[in-house]
């Protein structure tokens, strides 16, 4: 059921983990580089590393992306995949 | 596709850069598609690097032949979208829509091909004929991906190319296409993607209330796109453009769509997304490529530290075990016999002259020369290891200790390349996408401890401290480091309040590194540094002769002599008399100079004598405090004028110059008052 999955911020996410894009917090020209390297709303993402602090790395459309922490905590994600 | 046979009969054009008469093919493609490896492949060393006017972004072009008619090829920044986000996408797109390119090549990878193609949605918006290379073949086929040509082309409705350009596989099929849209066998006819659904009302809209004040070369469709996106550059045209009425409706209908730029990268996606469901099948999902291995390793955050340090080890160590006897042999083989045939030769001339040639202009350019073993080997790691990707893992792994500073891991790249020159690091600051991040790094990238200064404290720390000679240069480039992370964090503090920018890179996928693209970037990188810090060392060395020859040719009561004289009273905080104070001045041109000029001042050469002579002269406690000052002194005077070209004003060199002064006099009375202390 969909209501059940989780709603966190994409810096939450363990590694390894399947997640879908729904949100960004972050202004409009943090958004823009995001989209323009494949961050959309309904996207799937998979966090490839997670060490729970410092950046992390998330494949995104086929693409490893480096996010600082702050980035990726200003990203509002769904656990799990919409499939 | 054409061959040859119809253009051969034409006389080849000249040979000029700039030839109005031969077709100007632009370059376009997102970082790491494989851009630069097509544009060496094709230009070879018939090309010119410089900046684009107004802008510290590299522009390159070049030309090259092909069946017997040449090509002017223009290198466009890469860029991931062409929304005015960053200076780069701005020149590429207004390059195109101003100077109108007859062909533009979109290079893509294979391997991929979803991101890729995001750039190519927005070119072919732009109304230019666009051909698609599909680069990376080989990648994509290792890593399970196949991409069907035919079916892509027919999809996109542009020309598609597969080709490997790493292996120049492929590149005459390419200007055989550009060929055939050039004499308009072909005309790509290009399927645009379209805005979300529920934004098609919108759009019109806009496009509605902008009609007919659109100014030239600007489509109408495209600009209405871009005010929709919230493109900054389109928005600030139009408000100058409309009407003030007009405007305010337009602006209305904006903000009450502030998020509608996503609803255009959707539909964007939505259209690639179509173009790979036709054209690409991976028969193998979810399989652990090379670079996840390695990067399990590399971006590793305390093992990636460990393979950091080893690399930055190993790129050191080969740079002085190599370098230093080839500057050595430079130095003894090459400026020493002629420097003495130059004397000999003037043996009738005026003393003057003579010295001018023999110490000026021989003594300068041979310390530039000398230089150049060292930094080519230094440029040539540092090209490898961007050229294989590990670039990006260094930038991640050191991104929490450059926070400490309010800057993040991209600043550490043009940082490292500093420890070669701090010319190069200066100009190097322009991957970093923010400019209050990349003005931050210009001001520290001075800090960083650069090979000319390492073998200033390779000559003097031995004199003074023998075996511990080792521990004294460690410890001084671990003071200089501290001192980078001080003053960047200082500075966070004061002038840019503590703002950070936004850290998101792309870790390209690992491959095999390509001689020509390393071998061009060395090369470039090794003729600006001749440029750049050759002319300007030769000329502050003719001078500084100038002033130690004047007024009669005696250096102990020269002018030089007597400014350091002067500034004695300064020196003496820091246990330094004229002398010393002298070599620190001269130091300003070149950082190796230092050692020189106290070889004039006590009258031996390097080799022989000097380090007795210092020996006897100071105690260890001066020795030290020289050192000191040395590593954190003012930027040479090389990166204070890259430091000004970049930053566009003199007020950043000259605030990173009075900043280093300030840190370096009072790191070096506070070093030798606490070693006279210790008894040293």
């Amino acid at each position: 059921m969909s209501d059940i999955r989780r709603r966190l911020t994409l810096s939450e996410m363990p590694a390894g983990e399947d997640a879908t894009i729904l949100a960004f917090e972050d202004g409009r020209a943090v958004k823009n580089r995001l989209a323009s390297l494949g961050f959309t709303p309904g996207v799937r993402v998979n966090m490839t590393q997670n060490y729970g602090h410092g950046p992390l790395i998330v494949t995104v459309r086929g693409t490893r992306v480096a996010l600082g922490r702050g980035e990726a905590a200003k990203i509002i994600v769904e656990q799990g995949s919409h499939e | 596709m054409s061959d040859c046979h119809e253009t051969r009969t034409r006389t080849a054009p000249s040979m000029g850069f700039v030839d109005a008469g031969t077709p100007l093919i632009a370059l376009a493609g997102q970082p790491n598609m494989g851009k630069s490896t097509l544009f060496n492949l094709l230009t070879g060393l018939n090309q010119h690097v410089g900046n684009w006017p107004g802008k510290t972004v590299e522009r390159r072009d070049g030309h090259f032949d092909f069946c017997g008619r040449s090509f002017t090829l223009v290198d466009l920044p890469g860029t991931y979208s062409l929304t005015a986000n960053s200076p780069e996408e701005v020149i590429a797109r207004e390059y195109i829509l101003r100077e109108k390119p007859s062909v533009v090549v979109a290079v893509v990878s294979a391997a991929n091909l979803e991101r890729s193609l995001y750039l190519v949605s927005e070119l072919a918006a732009l109304a230019v004929p666009v051909v698609v290379a599909l680069n990376m073949m080989d990648v994509a086929a290792q890593e399970g991906i196949q991409v069907d040509a035919h079916v892509l082309e027919a999809a996109l409705g542009l020309p598609v190319v597969p080709m490997t350009a790493s292996k120049a596989a492929g590149v005459r099929e390419l200007l055989g296409v550009v060929e055939d849209v050039l004499t308009g066998k072909r005309v790509p006819a290009p399927h645009l993607p379209d805005v979300r659904q529920d934004h098609h009302e919108v759009l019109e809209k806009i496009e509605g209330l902008i009609a007919g004040h659109v100014p030239e070369p600007y489509p109408q469709s495209w600009a209405a796109l871009k005010l929709l996106e919230g493109d900054a550059e389109v928005t600030r045209m139009m408000e100058a453009e409309l009407p003030p009425v007009a405007w305010e409706s337009v602006h209305n209908v904006l903000i009450q769509h502030d998020d509608a730029f996503l609803a255009v990268a959707s539909g964007r996606y939505e259209w690639i997304g179509r173009m790979m469901r036709a054209a690409v099948t991976r028969p193998r999902v979810g399989q652990m490529g090379m670079t996840e291995r390695l990067d399990r390793l590399a971006a590793h955050p305390v093992w990636g530290l460990f393979i950091l340090a080893g690399a930055l080890g190993l790129v050191f160590w080969l740079t002085f075990t190599v370098g230093s006897p080839i500057q050595a042999w430079l130095d003894g083989q090459l400026i020493a016999p002629l420097a003495g045939l130059a004397a000999g030769a003037l043996a009738g001339a005026p003393f003057w002259l003579r010295g001018l040639i023999v110490d000026g202009l021989i003594g300068g350019v041979g310390s530039v020369l000398t230089f150049l073993p060292i930094l080519v080997i230094f440029f040539a790691a540092f090209a490898l290891l961007e050229d294989i990707g590990y670039m990006a893992r260094a930038a991640y792994v050191m991104d929490n200790l450059m926070h400490l500073m309010g800057l993040h891991g991209k600043s550490f790249l043009p940082l490292f390349l500093g420890f070669g020159c701090n010319v190069p690091a200066v100009m190097g600051t322009r991957v970093i996408d923010s400019w209050p991040a990349r003005l931050l790094t210009i001001l520290i990238a001075p800090l960083v401890p650069c090979t000319a200064r390492m073998a200033v404290v390779a000559f003097i720390a031995p004199i003074f401290f023998g075996a511990s000679a080792m521990w004294i240069s460690w410890g001084l480039v671990m003071l200089s480091l501290l001192a980078l992370v001080a003053s960047g964090a200082l500075l966070n503090r004061v002038i840019f309040k503590g703002q950070r920018s936004a850290f998101i890179m792309e870790m390209p996928l690992y491959h095999l590194p390509n001689a020509r693209t390393i071998g061009l970037l060395v090369w470039q990188r090794s003729v600006s540094f001749v440029k750049k810090a050759g002319t300007a060392i030769l000329a502050m060395a003719m001078l500084v002769w100038v002033l130690s020859f004047l007024p009669n040719g005696d250096l102990n009561t020269s002018f030089l002599a007597r400014f350091g004289q002067f500034l004695e009273p300064v020196g003496r905080w820091m246990g330094f008399d004229w002398r010393l104070m002298v070599a620190l001045i001269t130091s300003f041109l070149a950082k190796e100079n230092a050692v020189a000029t106290l070889g004039v001042l006590f009258g031996s050469s390097p080799e022989a004598g000097l380090a007795e002579s210092l020996a006897a002269a100071f105690s260890p406690a001066t020795g030290l405090s020289f050192l000191v000052v040395t590593m954190l002194f003012v930027p040479c005077m090389a990166t204070v004028a890259v430091m000004k070209q970049e930053t566009n004003s003199w007020r950043w060199p000259l605030l990173s110059v009075g900043l280093l002064l300030v840190l370096s006099v009072g790191a070096g009375a506070g070093v030798y008052h606490l070693a006279t202390w210790l008894g040293w």
